[in-house]
């Protein structure tokens, strides 16, 4: 075998992980660009890479259910809500005016968390069993108005709109993850620790995508009928879709908000659903790695608009100018999106394959 | 007694609203198989096409030149977003027009601006005595407009050259195709007409109020019209938006001193909690074609 890397003698190893060298050196190499990253870049872009990492986690989530099974959801926001309050509820002060049980750990809450919110998903799963394609898609879009309306109305919980409140506190044995340490700041730490736990939850993703699991799911999103026949369970690999991105989205809840360190019931809206459909299909339908791709683009993107009033004059910073970066930002998701699905359907991921074909065949075209 | 009836008025009045919105959903729905989130879009375009058009013309002038505008607009989407993705998934083709919807509302908001702007409509919150009750004028209008309008759709389908093409294609694109029907205008009138329905919903979600940025939300309620009255049939959708515009107003009446623990605002998700009863009892809605399979 030596000298030929790429023979494969068994299925295993074809379905490994990482089964090239390349990938391996690839993945090995972004890996430690990740970890020396938080001693070279600014503190606030390591806070938004962080949110991005988290986003990330979420964005996995929607691909496993609308990717990878093939059941549209709009409804990405209501579990992510759930997930945020569960984690909220459970580690928050019980002296303060909102609900909370001041158990801090960070394993529990998230774990409870991601348990919670996929118990919601169980519960709309049914519905999603008995319905197809678009049915689905309003469905979960109704849901995402219910949960606001009820977030909004039950302030004990949430604080109320526009008051908000307070999110999880990220503690490990005694360490604090949001305050500045003697070596670290709070920056440096929350951006390891969502790294660490993004890299826990791809992993997670990519090994149920390529085991039976991951087949079934596929099998029910090219054709439920044909799947059935071949035995597939449609009922419960739907209601298994379900759980398993409700949570992820409940996991990403929790911890999304632990950056910011505050939140307010109006976010949970039809946009940020929005936004993370954009992530899955500008990164890149049904792949782990194009989901991460596509979270990290939409994180940054704003960053990036923002350059813009210094390199074209006649867009405005503030709010209230003709053309602001605002609008730019709102523009830029649709275009994109748009764009994505006319020209490069595999989004972010596809156009990396493309030029990774190029480079293997190079000097020749093919 | 007074109340229930102005109630039930109200909800009839906006519910025709919804299904002037709903038939609009279903036009499209059912030449190309799509759901269309791009409808918000449109109904907010119209809306501030005529407050602004409004000022310049008559009120009922610039409403005609609203509609149209906005099916010209609807006809440039089509042909630029839509029609490279015939034969595509529809989830994709939904989720387009759901990026379509985003960029058409950033720009229109930019013509709002931060307040409210005033449709410049006739009617305002004027009331007219109906035996004992007062009627708000706008409400029959909205009325009387749909039911224009919804009669004058049916006479196209019904007896037009175009119409009977439009039918064929929602009964099978590729024998319509086949029998030398043009698939591309059929698609293309029915967003035009879409548009247009849209356009003038928008202008009545606009009256008494007015339009701010928050009022694309409205068009959204069509959704569960839909559902009810089930996605592929227009007189579904004229019912389903009705019942739904009444179990909204009737909720907002009487859910306050029934259910407060339902809490303030309960009306505005109340289509929602409907349209989730029905999709457990009649998946396909109350007049919509149950789907056959064939393995």
């Amino acid at each position: 075998m030596r000298g030929r890397p790429e023979l494969y003698t068994s299925y295993e190893q074809e379905m490994g992980l990482l089964n090239t060298p390349a990938k391996r050196a690839a993945v090995a190499g972004l890996i430690a660009v990740a970890l020396t990253l938080p001693f070279l870049l600014q503190d606030d872009l390591l806070q938004l890479l962080a949110v991005g990492f988290v986003a990330a986690i979420g964005a996995i989530g929607l691909n496993l259910v609308t990717g990878y099974a093939g059941q549209v959801s709009l409804g990405h926001a209501f579990f992510i809500a759930i997930g945020a309050y569960t984690a909220a509820a459970i580690s928050g002060d019980p002296d303060k005016r909102v609900i909370g049980y001041g158990i801090t750990f960070l394993p529990l809450w998230l774990l409870a968390a991601g348990l919670v919110a996929s118990l919601a998903g169980l519960i709309v799963a049914p519905l999603a069993t008995r319905l197809r394609g678009l049915y689905l898609a309003i469905v979960t879009l109704g849901l995402v108005f219910l949960g606001e309306h009820i977030f909004k109305e039950w302030s004990e919980l949430t604080g109320g709109p526009g008051v908000g409140r307070e999110a999880a506190v990220p503690e490990m044995f005694g360490y604090r993850f949001d305050v500045d340490g003697a070596f670290f700041t709070r920056e440096q730490k929350l951006y390891l620790l969502m790294f660490v736990l993004l890299v826990i939850f791809a992993l997670l993703a990519r090994n149920i995508a390529r085991s039976a699991v991951g087949r079934a799911f596929a099998a029910v999103r090219d054709r439920d009928i044909a799947a059935a026949v071949i035995g597939v369970g449609l009922t419960r690999h739907k209601l298994l879709a379900f759980a398993l991105s409700s949570f992820y989205a409940g996991c990403a809840g929790a911890l999304l908000y632990t950056v910011t360190g505050f939140f307010d019931p109006g976010s949970f809206n039809l946009l940020l659903s929005v936004q993370f459909i954009a992530m899955v299909l500008i990164g890149g339908v049904s792949t782990i790695s194009g989901s991460i791709m596509g979270a990290l683009f939409i994180t940054l993107l704003p960053r990036l608009t923002r350059e813009l009033p210094a390199l074209i004059p006649a867009v405005s910073a503030q709010s209230t100018g003709a053309v602001n970066v605002f609008q730019i930002e709102a523009i830029l998701y649709g275009l994109l999106i748009i764009g994505f699905l006319i020209v490069e359907p595999r989004g972010l991921f596809g156009i990396w394959i493309r030029v990774r074909n190029y480079w293997k065949a190079w000097p020749f075209s093919y | 007694m007074n109340e229930l009836l102005q109630s039930l008025i109200r909800g009839l009045g906006t519910g025709s609203v919804y299904a002037l919105l709903a038939v609009g959903f279903v036009i499209i729905y059912k030449s190309m198989r799509v759901i269309s989130f791009a409808q918000p879009a449109f109904m907010l375009t119209g809306a501030v096409l005529v407050s602004y058009l409004a000022v310049e013309v008559n009120f009922y002038l610039a409403v005609l030149l609203g509609a149209g505008l906005v099916a010209l607009l609807a006809l440039v989407v089509e042909r630029l977003a839509l029609r490279p993705m015939v034969g595509k998934p529809v989830f994709v083709v939904a989720i387009i027009t759901l990026g379509v919807d985003i960029v058409i509302r950033v720009v229109v908001n930019s013509f709002i601006g931060r307040e409210v702007r005033q449709i410049g409509d006739p009617w305002g919150l004027d009331t007219f005595r109906l035996g004992s009750i007062p009627v708000e004028k706008r409400y029959v209008a909205m009325m009387v407009t749909t039911a224009v309008l919804v009669t004058a759709l049916f006479v196209f389908f019904r007896y037009s050259r175009i119409g009977l093409a439009m039918r064929a294609t929602a009964f099978d694109q590729e024998v319509a195709l086949a029998q030398g029907i043009s698939v591309g205008t059929v698609f293309a009138l029915s967003w035009a007409i879409a548009g247009a329905l849209a356009a003038v919903a928008g202008v009545f979600v606009g009256t008494g109020a007015g339009v701010d940025q928050q009022t694309w939300i409205v068009a959204l309620i069509a959704l569960p019209a839909i559902i009810l009255g089930g996605l592929d049939s227009v007189p579904g959708a004229v019912l389903g938006g009705l019942a739904i515009g009444v179990v909204q107003s009737l909720v907002g009446t009487y859910q306050g001193s029934y259910a407060p623990w339902l809490g303030q605002n309960f009306a505005v998700v109340a289509p929602y909690v409907v349209m989730l009863v029905v999709l457990l009892i009649r998946p396909y809605g109350l007049f919509g074609t149950r789907e056959v399979e064939r393995v």
